[in-house]
C-alpha cells in the first residue's frame, strides 16, 4: 500500500518510497512547530481580547463580506491544490496540473487581495497596529497567517516552473535520472500541498475566534 | 488494480471534503449575518470549527486511523496536546492575573 | 530622508564605536585584532580553500558538528571572561563604584546569559548530538544534511552578531531573558534590544530547525534491527531534546517577534501604555524559557549514561527506566514554566499548581541518579575524565536539584525571588548538568573524531579547575541571596555581603584558569598527537556502534550497514567474535555533495540582523531577498549526491582491517597508556 496517497505506488518503486518518506514526516515535524506558533498568536489575541484602549473595535473594523470571500477563496484555493495532487498521481497531463496549480495560485492571491484592501480600510478608520493591544495582536495573528499565504504564493509559481522544467511524470520511457527529478518535483508539491491545506485550517481558526467571535452581537 | 476506480473515489475524497467545508463555514457566517444570539453563535463557531478542521485533515491532508498513517496522526496528538497545555496554560495564568490584578 | 539616513541608518560614528569606556574599546580592539590574525593566519598557510571546500560547504554531519563544538567553545571563551569581570567588579564595588560603569556592567550580564545559552550550550549540545547520534544509530548521516547546515549557518549568523555588537554600537541591558518594558523603545531607545532580538531569532530559528532534523533522523534512519529501545541512551536523549526543541522554540520567535513589532511598528503588546501588557512576555518567554532549560540537560545525561557504562564495564542499569524518565522530564518541562514567575500576580492556587507540578519532575530525576549510581555498583570502574566529570555532576547536580525544589515552594520563592540565590541554584544545575556532560563528551569522542586520545593530565586539570572554581564561585552565591543581594548589582553598600563576594571573585578566577587549561589541554593533545593515537577505533572498549569504525570514521560513517539485534551491539559483536567481520560484498554509497546555501544563509542571516538592528532597510531587503533566491536557486541544482563506488568502501575498509590486525589489544588498565591504539582486549566485564 501507498504510505502518501499523493505517491501512487502503480509507477512508484521502493527508493522512491524510502525518500519521500523522512521529507513529508519532516515537513510534517515543520508544520506542528508552525501550528505552536499559531496557536501562541491565537492565545495572545485572546488575552488582548478587548483591550481597545479607547480606540475602534471588532464591530467598527471588520466586515462579513469579505472575509467570508477570503474564506470562500481561501477554501476553492484548497480545492484546486486537491485537484492539482490528483491530476499529479495520475498523471492526467502536464497541462492540467499547470491548470489546477495555477487556479490555486489565483485563489490565493484573490485571498490576499481582499486581505491586504481590508488591512487598508481598517488602517483608513484609524485601526491601525499601533493603536490598542488588540489590534497589535489581530495583525501580528492574521498577518502572520497573511506572510504565510504570501510564501505559499511564491512557491507555488517556483513549483510551476520546476514542473516545466523538470516535469512530474515517471513515465517508463524516462531515464533514471529524470525519474529521479520527477520525483523530487512530486515530493516538494506534495509538501506545498500539506502546507497550503494546513493554512487553510488556520484559517477556519482565524474567522472563528476573530472575525466571527468579533462581529456576533 | 483499478486506476480509474482510484480516481474517481480519491476525486470524491476531496469533492466530499470541499463541500462538508463550504457547509461548516456558511452556516456560522448565516448565524452571524442573521444576528443570532451571542451564546448561540459561540458554541455553532466551536463545534463547525472543530468539525471543520476534521474534514480537512481527513479530505485533504489524508490523515486516518490505518496503519500507514500512525505516525503522522501520533505526532498530530501530541501536537495538540503540547498547544492545549500552553494556550489553555497561558488562558488561565493570565486570566487569574488579571482577575487579580484589576 | 537624507542620503545618509538611508544608506547608513542610525549608523553613525558616534553611535557605533566603542568609545564609551575604555575597557569597551579594549573589548572590542581584541575581537578585531583577532578576526584579523585568523585572517592573516588563513592567508599565510593558504587555508581559505580548504577552509571553505572542506568545512564550511560541507554537508557531513561529523564536520558540522566539530564546527559547532568550535562555535561553541569561542563564544565559551568570551561570556566566561565577562563572568569573571563581573564577579571582580562586584568585588570592588563595596561602597564604591567598582571599575565598569553600570551600563556597561548590565551588558556584561545580557551578554553573558544570552552567549551562555543561545551560543555556547545550544551550539555545543547540537555539536555533540550532531556527531555522536548518526554513528549510534548506524546511520550515514542525518536525514537532512543541507538543512544541518543551514542550521549551523543561522547559529552562526546569530553568533557573528553578538560579537559585532561588541565592536559596533552597544548590546542591550535589559539581562538575557529581555523583560520588557525596559527592553521597549521607550526606556531602552538604543540599539542593544535590537542586538539582542536578531541574534536569538536567529539562533531560535536554526534550533527549530536542528530539532526537526534530529527527530525524523532519529525516526526514520535507523539501522535495520535498530528498535527504539536497542538505541543508546544519548540517542532517547537527543530524541526528546529535539522535540523539545521544536515545540518550545515557537515561544520564544513569539516572544522576540512580537517585542520587534513593539519596537519597529509601534505595536502595544508589551509597553505600558496602549492596552499593552508585559506579562503576557513574561509568559510567553518561559513557555520556551522553561523547556530550554531540559533542552540543555538531557543531552549532558545522555553522555553521562554512556560514560557511566562504559567506564563501569556493564550494560546501563534500568535502561528502560532511565528512557521512562528521560520522556516524563520531557513532558512535565512543559507544564512547570511559571515557576519563572510565581511573583507576577497571579493567585495562589496558581502557584500552587505550578509548584508541585515542579517538585514532580524531581522524581524522574532522582530515579536517573539511582540508576547510574547502581551501574557503577560492581562494575571495574576506571577514573578517566569523562568519568571524574559524571561524578562530579551527580554529587554537584543533587545540591542543584535540591534548592531547585526548595525554590518550587512559591512561599520561598517570594523570599528570595530575584536574589542571587537563583543565580547559584540555575548555575549549580547548569555547570554541572551541562558543561561538564559537555566537556565529558568532548574527551569521551574526541579520540573518534580525530583519532588520538586527549591528555589525560589536562583534562584532570580541568575537571578540577573547573569544579573548584564552580565551588568557590556559586555556594556564597547561595549565602548572599539568603542575605538579599539582588541579581546584577553593580555596587552595594552592605558590609555583610563583603566576604561573600570576595571569596565569589577568587572562584572565577578559578573558572578563567579553567578556561585557559581547557585551551592547554587542547593545545598540549595537538602536540602529542603521535603517542595517542588510534587507529582501530575503540579506545574504551566502547559499547555502541560509533566505536565498530575507524577513527577518524570515512565520510559515509559505515562502509556496510550494521544490522543491530539488541542493545549495545557493538559489545555483542566482540564478545561473540563477530566484530570486525569482512562482510561479503559492498555496495555503492551515495553522499551528498558539499553547498554552499548554508553559510550563504548564515551570510544573508548576518545582512538582515545588522541591517534591521541599525535600520539599514535596503541591507535587510537584500539580505532577504538573499535568503530567499539562494533557496529558489538550490531547487534548481540538478545533481546534489555523490557515489562512492562500491571498489572504493572496499578499498578503504580492508585497509583499515588490514591495519587492525596487526594492532596490538590493549586490556581497560592500559587505557591511558600510548599501548592503546584503540583496539580493546574484549573481556566482557
Amino acid at each position: 500500500m501507498s504510505r502518501h496517497p499523493g505517491l501512487n505506488l502503480a509507477h512508484a518503486d521502493e527508493k522512491a518510497h524510502a525518500e519521500a518518506e523522512p521529507l513529508l514526516f519532516g515537513f510534517w515535524v515543520f508544520l506542528m512547530s508552525d501550528l505552536v506558533l499559531f496557536a501562541l498568536l491565537f492565545a495572545t489575541y485572546a488575552t488582548m481580547m478587548g483591550v481597545t484602549a479607547g480606540g475602534p473595535g471588532p464591530k467598527q473594523l471588520f466586515e462579513l463580506g469579505p472575509a467570508a470571500i477570503e474564506t470562500a477563496a481561501l477554501l476553492c484555493s484548497s480545492l484546486a491544490y486537491g485537484m492539482a495532487t490528483l491530476v499529479m498521481k495520475y498523471e492526467r497531463g502536464r497541462v492540467w496540473l499547470l491548470f489546477w496549480l495555477g487556479a490555486a495560485l489565483l485563489l490565493g492571491l484573490v485571498f490576499l487581495c481582499f486581505e491586504i484592501d481590508d488591512f487598508v480600510g481598517m488602517f483608513a478608520k484609524g485601526g491601525g497596529i499601533g493603536r490598542s493591544g488588540q489590534l497589535s495582536a489581530f495583525f501580528a495573528l492574521v498577518g502572520t497567517h497573511g506572510l504565510h499565504v504570501t510564501f505559499g504564493c511564491l512557491w507555488i509559481v517556483v513549483m510551476m516552473i520546476q514542473v516545466l522544467v523538470f516535469g512530474a511524470e515517471r513515465r517508463d520511457n524516462k531515464t533514471e535520472r529524470e525519474r529521479l527529478l520527477a520525483d523530487r518535483v512530486q515530493t516538494r508539491i506534495l509538501r506545498l500541498g500539506l502546507f497550503w491545506h494546513f493554512l487553510d485550517i488556520v484559517w477556519i481558526g482565524i474567522f472563528s475566534v476573530v472575525y466571527l467571535q468579533g462581529l456576533t452581537a | 488494480m483499478n486506476e480509474k476506480h482510484d480516481f474517481a473515489s480519491d476525486l470524491r475524497t476531496y469533492l466530499v471534503g470541499f463541500a462538508l467545508a463550504a457547509l461548516l463555514s456558511a452556516v456560522p457566517f448565516a448565524a452571524v449575518a442573521l444576528h443570532r444570539p451571542r451564546a448561540q453563535v459561540l458554541w455553532l463557531l466551536i463545534g463547525c470549527g472543530l468539525v471543520q478542521l476534521l474534514v480537512h485533515f481527513r479530505c485533504f491532508l489524508h490523515i486516518d486511523l490505518s496503519e500507514q498513517k500512525r505516525d503522522d496522526l501520533q505526532l498530530i496528538l501530541f501536537s495538540v496536546m503540547i498547544v492545549v497545555l500552553m494556550v489553555g496554560g497561558t488562558l488561565w495564568i493570565m486570566g487569574n492575573a488579571h482577575r487579580h490584578m484589576m | 530622508m537624507t542620503l545618509n539616513d538611508w544608506l547608513f541608518g542610525r549608523l553613525t560614528v558616534q553611535a557605533a564605536l566603542p568609545f564609551y569606556s575604555a575597557i569597551a574599546t579594549a573589548a572590542a580592539s581584541i575581537v578585531v585584532v583577532g578576526a584579523l590574525a585568523v585572517v592573516v593566519l588563513l592567508t599565510k598557510f593558504r587555508l581559505w580553500r580548504p577552509l571553505w571546500s572542506e568545512w564550511l560547504t560541507s554537508l557531513d554531519h561529523k564536520r558540522i558538528g566539530i564546527m559547532y563544538v568550535v562555535l561553541a567553545l569561542v563564544m565559551l571563551s568570551r561570556a566566561v571572561v565577562e563572568a569573571v569581570m563581573m564577579r571582580a567588579q562586584q568585588a570592588v564595588s563595596y561602597d564604591s563604584p567598582g571599575y565598569l560603569p553600570a551600563d556597561h556592567f548590565a551588558q556584561l550580564f545580557t551578554t553573558h546569559g544570552t552567549i551562555m545559552i543561545f551560543f555556547m550550550a545550544m551550539p555545543f549540545l547540537t555539536g555533540i548530538i550532531n556527531y555522536a547520534m548518526p554513528l549510534q544509530i548506524g546511520a550515514r548521516d542525518v536525514s537532512f544534511p543541507l538543512l544541518n547546515s543551514v542550521s549551523l549557518g543561522l547559529t552562526a549568523a546569530g553568533a557573528a552578531l553578538m560579537m559585532i555588537s561588541l565592536c559596533i554600537g552597544r548590546f542591550s541591558t535589559g539581562g538575557w531573558s529581555g523583560y520588557p518594558p525596559f527592553t521597549e523603545l521607550a526606556f531602552s531607545p538604543d540599539v542593544g534590544p535590537d542586538y539582542w532580538i536578531w541574534a536569538v531569532t536567529l539562533s531560535s530559528i536554526g534550533s527549530t530547525l536542528t530539532g526537526i532534523n534530529f527527530a525524523v533522523t532519529i525516526y526514520k534512519e535507523r539501522a535495520p534491527g535498530m528498535h527504539l529501545f536497542r538505541m543508546p541512551l544519548f540517542c532517547w536523549t537527543a530524541l526528546c531534546t529535539s522535540i523539545l526543541m521544536i515545540f518550545a522554540m515557537p515561544p520564544l520567535t513569539v516572544a522576540t517577534a512580537l517585542l520587534a513589532l513593539d519596537r519597529y511598528a509601534g505595536a502595544h503588546f508589551f509597553t505600558n501604555g496602549g492596552g499593552g501588557d508585559v506579562m503576557n512576555y513574561i509568559n510567553l518567554f518561559w513557555l520556551f524559557g522553561h523547556p530550554e532549560v531540559y533542552i540543555l540537560i538531557l543531552p549532558a545525561f545522555g553522555v553521562y549514561s554512556e560514560v557511566f557504562s562504559t567506564f563501569s564495564a556493564k550494560a546501563l542499569y534500568g535502561y528502560r527506566s532511565l528512557v521512562y524518565a528521560t520522556m516524563a522530564i520531557a513532558v512535565l518541562s512543559f507544564t512547570v514554566w511559571l515557576h519563572h514567575f510565581f511573583t507576577m500576580g497571579q493567585g495562589a492556587n496558581v502557584n500552587a499548581v505550578f509548584g508541585i507540578a515542579t517538585m514532580l519532575i524531581g522524581i524522574p530525576t532522582g530515579v536517573k541518579i539511582y540508576d547510574w549510581l547502581l551501574t557503577m555498583f560492581r562494575g571495574r570502574i576506571r577514573f578517566a575524565v569523562p568519568l571524574l566529570f559524571a561524578l562530579g555532576f551527580i554529587l554537584m547536580f543533587a545540591i542543584g536539584g535540591m534548592t531547585g525544589i526548595i525554590l518550587a515552594n512559591p512561599g520561598i520563592d517570594y523570599q528570595v525571588h530575584n536574589t542571587v540565590f537563583l543565580v547559584a541554584h540555575f548555575h549549580n544545575v547548569l555547570i554541572p548538568g551541562l558543561l561538564f556532560g559537555m566537556l565529558a563528551a568532548v574527551q569521551y569522542w574526541f579520540p573518534k573524531a580525530f583519532g588520538f586520545r586527549l591528555n589525560e593530565k589536562w583534562g584532570r586539570t580541568v575537571f578540577v579547575l573547573w569544579t573548584a572554581g564552580f565551588l568557590f564561585a556559586f555556594m556564597p552565591l547561595y549565602a548572599l541571596g539568603l542575605l538579599g543581594l539582588p541579581r546584577r548589582t553593580v555596587e552595594y553598600f552592605q558590609g555583610a555581603y563583603r566576604p561573600w563576594t570576595l571569596i565569589a571573585a577568587f572562584g572565577a578566577l578559578l573558572l578563567l584558569l579553567g578556561l585557559f587549561a581547557v585551551g592547554a589541554w587542547l593545545f598540549v593533545s595537538v602536540r602529542q598527537r603521535d603517542d595517542n593515537r588510534v587507529p582501530a577505533g575503540d579506545p574504551w572498549n566502547g559499547r555502541t556502534l560509533e566505536w565498530s569504525m575507524s577513527a577518524p570514521p570515512p565520510e559515509y560513517n559505515f562502509a556496510v550497514r550494521p544490522r543491530v539485534t539488541g542493545r549495545d551491539q557493538f559489545m555483542r559483536d566482540k564478545l561473540g567474535g563477530m566484530a570486525y567481520l569482512r562482510p561479503d560484498e559492498y555496495e555503492d554509497i551515495e553522499i551528498p555533495l558539499g553547498s554552499a546555501v548554508g553559510p550563504l544563509l548564515g551570510i544573508a542571516g548576518i545582512l538582515c540582523g545588522f541591517g534591521l538592528t541599525w535600520h539599514i532597510w535596503w541591507m535587510a531587503a537584500g539580505g532577504l531577498l538573499l535568503s530567499i533566491g539562494t533557496v529558489i536557486a538550490r531547487s534548481f541544482v540538478r545533481e546534489t549526491t555523490r557515489i562512492v563506488p562500491a571498489g572504493e568502501v572496499r578499498l578503504q575498509h580492508e585497509a583499515w582491517l588490514g591495519r587492525l590486525a596487526m594492532e596490538r589489544p590493549a586490556s581497560r588498565d592500559q587505557e591511558i597508556a600510548p599501548s592503546n591504539r584503540g583496539l580493546a582486549l574484549a573481556d566482557g566485564s
